[in-house]
C-alpha cells in the first residue's frame, strides 16, 4: 500500500505544481496518471508548442513547462502510479481514502485531489465492426511491450507520430510490419519520416497508402485483416493489429465516485478550497467548474495552492498556520537539500 | 463597428440553430460552438484550437467559399473518424463577415 498525505489524481501541471505547494507545507504527495509520462495534455498533445500565459514566461514551450515544473518539485519527491487509472474510492472512518488503480494498485491518503483535465486519455478506437471482439486477442491500441510483437506479423494504422514511431521502432522486432494510412502524406517529426522512408526501401517496413482496414478475422484470435485500397479490398495475414489514432480524454471511472459533475467537470466550493461534495476530495485544474471558472493554467496553480492550505488543516486541525514566503524562509526538500537566498554581507569597509 | 455574422449550426442530435458570432474577437466556429454550448464541454476543442484532435469536425452545407485547409488540418482530417468530402476543423475556419450565412453540421462525436 502506498502511503501518502495528498493523493493527486492527473500529472498535468495543476498536479505537478500542487507538490511544490505542498511540500512548503511539509505535505507529501504521490500521484497518478493513465499515460505512461508525466505533464498530461502538454506532453501528450502539444509538447512542442509555445505557450504565452505563463506569468514570468514571455514564452515556453508546453514540454519546457513540464520539465521545469518537475524541475521545481523534485525535492519534495513525489511518488507516481503512472500507466494506471484510478479506479475506485473508499473512505475509512477515519476520513482518510484508499485509491485502488485499474491495476489494483493501492493508495492510502488523507485527501484527494483530482486534477485530472479533461479525463484520462483513451485510445480512439476506429469504427471497424467487431473491433471489440479482438481487444487482447490481436488488437492493442498501445505498444506497452515491444516483446509481445517479437516475431510476429503485425499491422499498424495511423498517419501521426505514434504509427511512424512504433513501425520504424517494431521494424527490428517483429517478422513483419505493415503500415496502413488513408493517405499518402504522414504527419510528424521530419527525422521520423525520413526514417520510415529509409525502413520502406530497406523493406523492413511494408506501406500500404491511401488504404483502410474494414475489417478483422479470426476465430479466438486475430488471424486477418481485410483493406480497402482504392475501392479494391484486399486480406492480409497477421497476428497482431494496432490501431493508432490518437487519445481523446474521457472522465472514467472519477464519473461513478458519487461527485457532483456538471457539463463533464467536477462541481467545486470556489473561493474557499475548491473541494466537492464529498468532504476530503478537491478538485483543481481543468476538471473542476465553479460559477467563473476559467480553464487555464495559471488558474490551475492558483486552485491547487488554495488546495493544499485546506488539506494542511484538514490534517492539522486547530494549528495556526502563518504564510511563509520562499524569498524569506527558503525551501526545504523531503530529500534533505535547503534552497534559500544568498544572505548579504554586512562588514564594516575600512 | 464590425457587424455580426450568422451562422446555421445543427447540433450532434440534428437540431438546427442559429447563431450570432462576432467578426472582430479573432474567434472560430468551434469557438462559436462552445460560446453557444451547442455541444457537451469536454466533447469539442479538445486540443484547444491547434488542429491537433478532430473533436470540432464537422461537415459544411452550403456553398460559401471558406478559406482552404492547411496542411495540418488535412493531415488531422485524414486520421479522424466519420470523414467526409466536406469535412472541416471548426477551430481553423476564423469567424470573417466572409463566411456569413455559412451552415454546417457537427460530426458526431468520436
Amino acid at each position: 500500500m502506498i502511503e501518502t498525505d495528498i493523493l493527486i489524481i492527473g500529472a498535468g501541471p495543476t498536479g505537478l505544481f500542487a507538490v511544490f505547494e505542498a511540500g512548503l507545507l511539509k505535505l507529501k504527495c504521490h500521484i497518478i496518471d493513465a499515460l505512461p509520462q508525466i505533464g498530461g495534455q502538454l506532453s501528450e498533445l502539444y509538447p512542442k508548442k509555445p505557450i504565452y500565459d505563463i506569468p514570468g514566461f514571455p514564452e515556453v514551450l508546453a514540454g519546457d513547462l513540464v520539465s521545469n515544473l518537475m524541475e521545481q518539485i523534485k525535492q519534495f519527491q513525489p511518488g507516481f502510479t503512472l500507466n494506471e487509472t484510478a479506479e475506485t474510492i473508499d473512505k475509512l472512518d477515519d476520513g482518510t481514502f484508499i485509491i485502488t488503480t485499474n491495476k489494483g494498485t493501492k493508495h492510502h491518503a488523507k485527501a484527494v485531489a483530482i486534477a485530472g483535465g479533461l479525463g484520462s486519455f483513451e485510445p480512439r478506437k476506429p469504427l471497424i465492426e467487431n473491433i471489440e471482439y479482438y481487444e487482447d486477442k490481436g488488437v492493442e491500441y498501445f505498444v506497452k511491450d515491444p516483446e509481445l510483437f517479437r516475431n510476429k506479423k503485425i499491422v499498424i494504422a495511423g498517419g501521426g507520430d505514434s504509427a511512424l514511431d512504433w513501425s520504424i521502432f517494431l521494424a527490428d522486432v517483429a517478422a513483419e510490419v505493415t503500415l496502413i494510412h488513408r493517405r499518402n502524406e504522414f504527419r510528424g517529426a521530419l527525422d521520423s519520416v525520413e526514417k520510415l522512408q529509409e525502413c520502406k526501401k530497406m523493406g523492413s517496413v511494408k506501406l500500404i497508402t491511401p488504404a483502410e482496414v474494414t475489417s478483422l478475422h479470426g476465430e479466438t484470435h486475430l488471424n486477418a485483416i481485410s483493406i480497402n485500397k482504392d475501392g479494391d479490398v484486399a486480406t492480409i495475414e497477421t497476428d497482431y493489429f494496432i490501431p493508432l489514432f490518437g487519445l481523446t480524454p474521457k472522465l472514467g471511472a472519477i464519473a461513478n465516485w458519487g461527485l457532483e459533475i456538471e457539463k463533464n467537470a467536477i462541481k467545486v466550493n470556489n473561493a474557499l478550497d475548491y473541494q466537492t461534495n464529498i468532504d476530503g476530495i478537491y478538485a483543481i485544474g481543468d476538471v473542476n467548474t465553479y460559477p467563473g471558472k476559467l480553464k487555464l493554467i495559471l488558474c490551475g496553480f492558483h486552485e491547487a495552492t488554495l488546495m493544499c492550505q485546506s488539506v494542511y488543516q484538514r490534517i492539522n486541525p486547530g494549528k495556526k498556520y502563518v504564510l511563509k514566503y520562499t524569498t524569506v524562509s527558503g525551501v526545504d526538500g523531503f530529500d534533505g537539500t535547503r534552497k534559500e537566498a544568498e544572505k548579504a554581507v554586512i562588514k564594516a569597509i575600512e | 463597428m464590425p457587424q455580426d455574422i450568422t451562422l446555421k449550426i445543427t447540433d450532434r442530435n440534428g437540431q438546427i440553430h442559429e447563431v450570432q458570432a462576432p467578426t472582430d474577437m479573432n474567434m472560430n466556429i468551434m469557438e462559436v460552438v462552445r460560446m453557444h454550448e451547442l455541444a457537451a464541454e469536454g466533447t469539442i476543442g479538445i486540443c484547444g484550437g491547434m488542429a491537433m484532435c478532430a473533436s470540432c469536425q464537422c461537415y459544411i452545407l452550403n456553398e460559401i467559399e471558406i478559406p482552404k485547409k492547411s496542411d495540418e488540418e488535412d493531415a488531422m482530417l485524414s486520421e479522424a473518424f466519420n470523414v467526409k468530402e466536406n469535412s472541416r476543423l471548426g477551430c481553423q475556419i476564423t469567424i470573417t463577415s466572409a463566411i456569413d450565412g455559412l451552415a454546417i453540421e457537427l460530426a458526431p462525436e468520436d
